[in-house]
């Protein structure tokens, strides 16, 4: 060919070296703005960090004492747990608004199966994890296969696990002292032991290992990074070969497995299985994902970042409780604290890399 | 001798939009095809039915003369053949460690990778190195960088990596070279070349007629949803070409065998 034509060729001459710069002195809010978009979780970390030191400040001893912070990760450990739940549907770009009523569900069928069936407890604490798993199915099934929208599919399993749940508990409780004299492993989450000043619960623990072993599952296995992959672009995800439906369903699951088991951990915090408890729990976990950073369009942020959140939501209700304010304080400022947290993703977002 | 990958009376519609019309397909063992058509002459559409992105309304697809009926792209990645779609199909938020091995992802050896499900992370990102360099894709400076901080070319280059590494059948690459500059779309080329001598068949669709007629073994020309014709590049020139795709002139009868 003429050297013309061959235009291309002298490209082979050209540098076989991997490009490098030099980095740019990017100033000291450039540079925080460029770790804050590698480590999504910052943010709700430097504010819980803050947090507690504004209040621990302001109240001394009374606020910054082990009891008083374990205190806080007691209050938590519901909303934490359904949050576990809560990251990972809308991670998949989904939201799932039926987690408050699949928790109080699973909590009366481990109730009512023991009580009015006579049930040997473990076996009626398996059925109520089930319940979960086959609402959260369903659920995903209904996203995945017959492709309708998260919101409204979830929507209307709030309403009907909910009415459910009332039926046949026909708005029954289940006293505390009954579960405490007959069926104590109902209240397994709500037992507490001491360190030092400390106390913790079981449900504590088992949030924060819960948050652990997801952020693992989520950063270091395969299934983890479908999940992410679903959430960022479900088309470019199944051409690549990733089994979409196949991810969502397990991940709405999973995510019904997890309420089922706050649902345990309710009984054990509360000590009674009372069909009206936790009815804030889906908007309580939404707040604690969104405070926490993770996009609610799906595929960016991190559940440890979910569990930050919920813990700056924890320290804002105790801190402004022992300051003596009103509570609608702290109604208003975590309205404010969701409105920051989506700005501040904007703006990390606009720095690649 | 009996086609690697061949289509018979495939037809796909689009509500009252006809994509597909009683289409052919032939795709020889150790070839490189190239599918050329107007826009909206069902090019893609074609590529997709035989690639299990689509299933077809009616029409048979037979790889290595068994039929088969893929109903998703996974099965046909399994089968052997490996795709790059115009859409490139990549998560943008993830690595391109990960966009190259997502859905075939390599796992630690031992417990770490049997019961925990660790991924080897560091091995998957030496095989995306090796890949890219082997594609001469240097500008890509961090492996670990999210795909959306690449530029257009960059991110087809790497899609078109990940098919080069991972087809072992039938690699299709749809518009390869749209987007990239002189020297990726000669690298583009000539990993084409690279694959082929692995006897490995190309089916490559673009509007970019030099690089058609440089690489092609034979050409599909497609019309109106169907194949109008299979040309020799050396027997027509590419005015030739450009003139059976737009209807400007009558298809030779039979030149090659289809």
């Amino acid at each position: 060919m003429p050297e013309a034509e061959n235009f291309e060729s002298v490209s082979k001459r050209g540098s076989q070296e991997v490009a490098r710069f030099e980095q740019p002195n990017r100033g000291a809010i450039g540079t925080l703005q460029h770790w804050l978009h590698i480590n999504p979780a910052l943010v709700p970390l430097i504010v819980l960090v803050l947090s507690i030191l504004v209040f621990g400040a302001l109240l001394g001893s009374k606020f910054f004492s082990p009891f008083a912070l374990t205190l806080i990760l007691q209050q938590t450990a519901i909303v934490g747990i359904v949050g576990a739940a809560q990251s990972l549907v809308i991670l998949t770009a989904g939201i799932d608004l039926s987690v408050g009523a699949i928790m109080v569900l699973s909590s009366v069928v481990m109730g009512q199966f023991t009580f009015r069936y006579g049930l040997p407890v473990e076996l009626s604490i398996l059925c109520g994890l089930a319940i979960g798993t086959a609402v959260g199915f369903v659920n995903g099934w209904l996203v995945a296969i017959m492709r309708l929208p998260p919101f409204i599919v979830t929507l209307g399993m709030w309403q009907i696990a909910l009415a459910s749940n009332f039926l046949y508990s026909a708005n029954e409780t289940i006293r505390s002292q009954e579960i405490a004299d007959q069926a104590p492993l109902l209240q397994l989450f709500g037992a507490t032991f001491k360190v030092g000043g400390a106390v913790f619960t079981v449900g504590v623990v088992f949030m924060v290992l819960l948050v652990i072993l997801l952020a693992y599952i989520l950063k270091h296995t395969a299934w983890g990074r479908h999940v992410y992959a679903v959430g960022d672009d479900p088309d470019a995800a199944e051409l690549s070969g990733v089994n979409v439906k196949g991810t969502l369903i397990s991940v709405y699951m999973i995510s019904g497995l997890i309420c089922a088991f706050a649902g345990w951990a309710l009984i054990g915090r509360i000590g009674s299985v009372s069909p009206t408890s936790g009815q804030l729990a889906n908007i309580e976990s939404i707040t604690a994902v969104v405070i926490g950073g993770i996009s609610l369009f799906g595929g960016r942020g991190s559940i440890l970042g979910m569990l930050f959140g919920s813990l700056i939501v924890g320290v804002f209700t105790l801190g402004l409780r022992l300051l003596g304010a009103d509570a609608q304080w702290t109604y208003l400022l975590i309205g404010a604290l969701i409105i920051a947290a989506v700005a501040v993703d904007q703006w990390i977002r606009k720095v690649s890399v | 001798m009996e086609p690697i990958l061949k289509g018979r009376n495939l037809v796909k519609r689009y509500g009252k939009v006809t994509a597909l019309d009683h289409c052919d397909f032939d795709l020889y063992p150790g070839e490189i095809l190239a599918v050329i058509g107007d826009n909206g002459a069902g090019k893609s559409s074609l590529i997709k039915a035989v690639s299990g992105a689509i299933v077809p309304d009616e029409g048979e697809v037979y790889l290595e003369g068994k039929q088969v009926r893929f109903t998703s792209p996974i099965q046909a990645r399994e089968a052997g053949i490996e795709t790059v779609y115009q859409t490139l199909a990549m998560s943008p938020a993830l690595s391109i460690a990960d966009n190259m091995f997502m859905g075939r992802e390599l796992r630690k050896p031992g417990f770490m990778g049997k019961w925990l499900r660790q991924l080897d992370r560091p091995r998957m990102e030496q095989l995306a190195r090796d890949k890219l360099t082997e594609l001469g894709l240097m500008t890509i400076q961090n492996i670990n960088q999210a795909v959306e901080t690449l530029s257009g070319g960059q991110r087809q280059g790497v899609a078109v990596a990940r098919a080069a590494a991972f087809g072992s059948k039938v690699i299709i690459l749809d518009e390869p070279t749209a987007a990239l500059g002189v020297k990726e779309s000669r690298k583009v080329l000539e990993l084409i070349q690279d694959v082929k001598s692995r006897g490995i068949p190309i089916i490559l669709i673009s509007h970019n007629m030099p690089h058609v007629f440089e690489v092609a073994d034979r050409i599909h020309v497609h019309r109106l949803g169907k194949r109008l014709c299979v040309v020799n590049p050396k027997d027509y020139t590419m005015s030739d070409a450009v003139a059976f795709m737009t209807g400007a002139k009558e298809p030779p009868v039979e030149t090659v065998p289809a």
